[in-house]
């Protein structure tokens, strides 16, 4: 944790990329940090502000074509962050943020440029837009299924040095074709990208505290973490088009994670 | 209307009057008015779209034949469409009878259904969805269109709030003469109006700048004095002067202040009344009479109004993007909240948007949370610390509140759910 007693999560611009409500995934993260007894900063990053390169996680959200082309130059007129971003640091990106960490982006007229090469991975426009329920198998040991919205034009592919975050159980994901079937999203060192808004880590508890484990360096010993009384609800709701779980199950515990 | 109606706003293109439409246009007409009472009758609803629809499959071109020789008003953009349509047909109507789709229903259908509704009326004030603004405005040719404001709403159905704005800007394109009345305030309504020759600014105000930071021209940073007012962007965009500049409870138009003295509550609504004000004395009216009219004006199509639901009083807001519910959340007293959140197809499918909304500012109420994604709306509160009871119906989600009046604010079929609800309570009471 970079020496300090609290967690620090940078937002980056979320004044630009900002469109699909991603800055949920730091409230999430924070609290549930927080309910651990750890100490948690929300550090926004705003478009006119200096990036601060010592922060222990940087969130990357959603945003539109001209936001995208901004929020490149801007992160490439940091380098500093970069490296803390692709060194230090865990990152988690979504949709935009995953497709501008990429090495190339092709926008809709065709028009290709250099992403900012963090991610093995190229994005080119789809032939329509993906937009609905994604429901995916994360492939990170004991985080199980993901859930989220997708709502982009984007078909990425992966180089070999990226591996995806998901197999796809329903909805489009990355687009693209992978070796084994369908794919969402990309995991790189202590960088994770995906398509899910949701936000994504309201929605998936699990993948939110691996991050936290990440970035802080060991397990929580969960005793004490309190129940989010909603969330067994919200993800049966979500993950019932599926058919891995019924949309009611017959003996639902409420309160049990 | 008087002549200084046509002399304010310029000549509309000719068209055939109403009696020489054709012998299939009246049919079609006549079939959606039989249409809409079946269904009211058999109480599907209101009955206005069906007639609409069954008329427009019927005539395709119904919606233009129905518009022709009427001088007619659009108002569009994200938030306050209905309030300010209502106020607008408030004040036209100290002139003469006015055409008006009051209950919201703002496709093209809904269009239909209102000319039909009011064959006589030479004037129509239309709310239009902001994808369909091209649509209608190409087969009404309107005198006005009023452009409120472009946010984030149904990311989904209209996939970015600057391709809205985009849309919104080639409807206006193609209708040089028309009157663009605009919301000086919003940095996509300004370049959505783009270089539009006929435009009056209203500083109508803009809590939520959460989708015009970035510069919808450039992509660059948007500066904001502080305290509101003017903004600029280094590419050039920036705030027009302008021509009507909203108030706390009046607005000012060269250094003329007419009260606003508004029945409906919130800073928001003060700006919607604003740029009705405007539009109405573009259209030749005197400020003064036209603000009077308005403030006759208590609720819209259910919103804001107090009423009684199961057993209580309740007070309604409708909250549909983070926008509305930033308004919507300053609007709330002490009294105790139902939130009902649905995301049906109107209400668009992706529920991300709460994490937009502060719900922090709900702190020390009693907060109930309901409606289809009542299990989304408990996971936002809890990590905004805002302790609730979670109850997916509505209604008896009441039962979860302490007694006495309560605030109902929901998104939008969750807001229709409930009043159905009302008026349901309300017929089997007499």
């Amino acid at each position: 944790m970079n020496g300090r007693d609290a967690l620090s999560i940078a937002v980056l611009l979320p004044d630009v990329l900002g469109t699909y409500s991603d800055a949920g995934n730091a409230v999430v993260l924070a609290q549930r940090a927080r309910w651990r007894g750890l100490d948690a900063d929300i550090v926004p990053v705003l478009a006119d502000d200096t990036p601060p390169a010592g922060c222990d996680i940087y969130l990357l959200g959603g945003g539109e074509d001209t936001a995208q082309v901004f929020a490149v130059d801007w992160l490439a007129g940091h380098r500093d962050v970069l490296g803390a971003m692709s060194g230090s640091a865990v990152t988690f990106a979504v949709c935009a943020g995953l497709q501008i960490l990429g090495t190339t982006l092709i926008d809709g007229s065709g028009y290709s440029r250099d992403g900012l090469g963090l991610l093995d991975l190229s994005t080119a426009p789809a032939r329509a837009r993906a937009v609905g329920e994604l429901v995916s198998e994360c492939d990170v040991p004991g985080v199980g299924l993901l859930t989220g919205f997708e709502n982009h034009r984007g078909t990425t592919t992966l180089g070999p040095d990226a591996r995806p975050l998901g197999k796809v159980c329903s909805g489009i994901g990355n687009g693209a074709p992978h070796p084994g079937g369908a794919v969402d999203g990309a995991v790189q060192g202590d960088i994770v990208a995906t398509y899910m808004h949701g936000p994504a880590l309201a929605r998936n508890p699990a993948l939110a505290d691996h991050l936290l484990w990440r970035a802080t360096g060991a397990p929580f010993d969960d005793a004490d973490m309190p129940d989010v009384p909603d969330l067994p609800a919200l993800r049966r709701t979500y993950l019932a088009a599926t058919g891995r779980i019924r949309a009611t199950p017959r003996a639902a515990r409420p309160g049990r994670r | 209307m008087p002549q200084s109606v046509t002399e304010a706003v310029g000549s509309t293109p000719t068209r055939p009057s109403p009696r020489r439409q054709g012998l299939w246009l009246r049919g079609a007409v006549r079939a959606g008015v039989a249409a809409s009472s079946i269904s009211r009758n058999v109480g599907l609803g209101a009955g206005a779209i069906i007639g609409g629809r069954v008329t427009m499959a019927l005539a395709p071109s119904a919606l233009a034949g129905l518009a022709a020789g009427r001088q007619v008003v659009l108002v569009t953009g994200t938030n306050g469409k209905t309030t300010t349509a209502h106020l607008l047909a408030a004040a036209l109507r100290t002139v003469g009878p006015v055409a008006h789709n009051a209950t919201g229903a703002n496709m093209p259908d809904g269009a239909v259904a209102a000319l039909m509704a009011d064959p006589a009326a030479p004037v129509a004030v239309l709310e239009v969805d902001e994808l369909h603004l091209a649509d209608v405005a190409d087969a009404v040719a309107p005198a006005v269109i009023v452009v409120l404001n472009l946010t984030r709403d149904q990311l989904d159905r209209g996939s970015e709030v600057r391709s809205v704005a985009a849309a919104v800007s080639a409807a206006l394109a193609a209708h040089p003469d028309t009157v663009v009345v605009a919301n000086a305030d919003d940095p996509m309504v300004v370049w959505a109006v783009g270089a539009t020759a006929r435009v009056v600014w209203v500083a109508a105000g803009s809590r939520w700048t959460g989708d015009a930071n970035a510069c919808p021209r450039c992509g660059g940073t948007v500066h904001r004095d502080r305290g509101g007012g003017a903004w600029r962007c280094g590419c050039g965009l920036t705030r027009p002067v302008p021509d009507w500049t909203a108030g706390s409870a009046s607005t000012v138009t060269g250094g003329r202040v007419i009260a606003l003295p508004l029945r409906l509550p919130g800073s928001f609504n003060v700006g919607n009344a604003a740029v009705a004000t405007a539009t109405a004395t573009a259209l030749g009216l005197d400020p003064d009479v036209a603000a009077a009219a308005m403030s006759t004006t208590s609720e819209v199509a259910g919103r804001y109004a107090m009423t009684t639901l199961h057993g209580r009083r309740a007070r309604m807001l409708l909250a549909k993007n983070p926008a509305g519910w930033a308004e919507t959340l300053h609007l709330l007293g002490e009294h105790p909240v139902l939130l009902a959140v649905n995301a049906r197809e109107a209400d668009g499918r992706d529920s991300s948007w709460l994490w937009d909304v502060p719900f922090e500012n709900l702190v020390s109420r009693h907060v109930v949370a309901s409606g289809e994604r009542a299990a989304d709306l408990g996971v936002r509160l809890t990590y905004a610390g805002i302790d609730h009871t979670t109850v997916p119906d509505p209604i008896a989600a009441l039962d979860a509140l302490p007694p006495g009046p309560v605030d109902v604010a929901a998104n939008y079929t969750a807001f229709h759910r409930i009043r159905r609800r009302i008026d349901t309570e309300r017929g089997s009471a007499e």
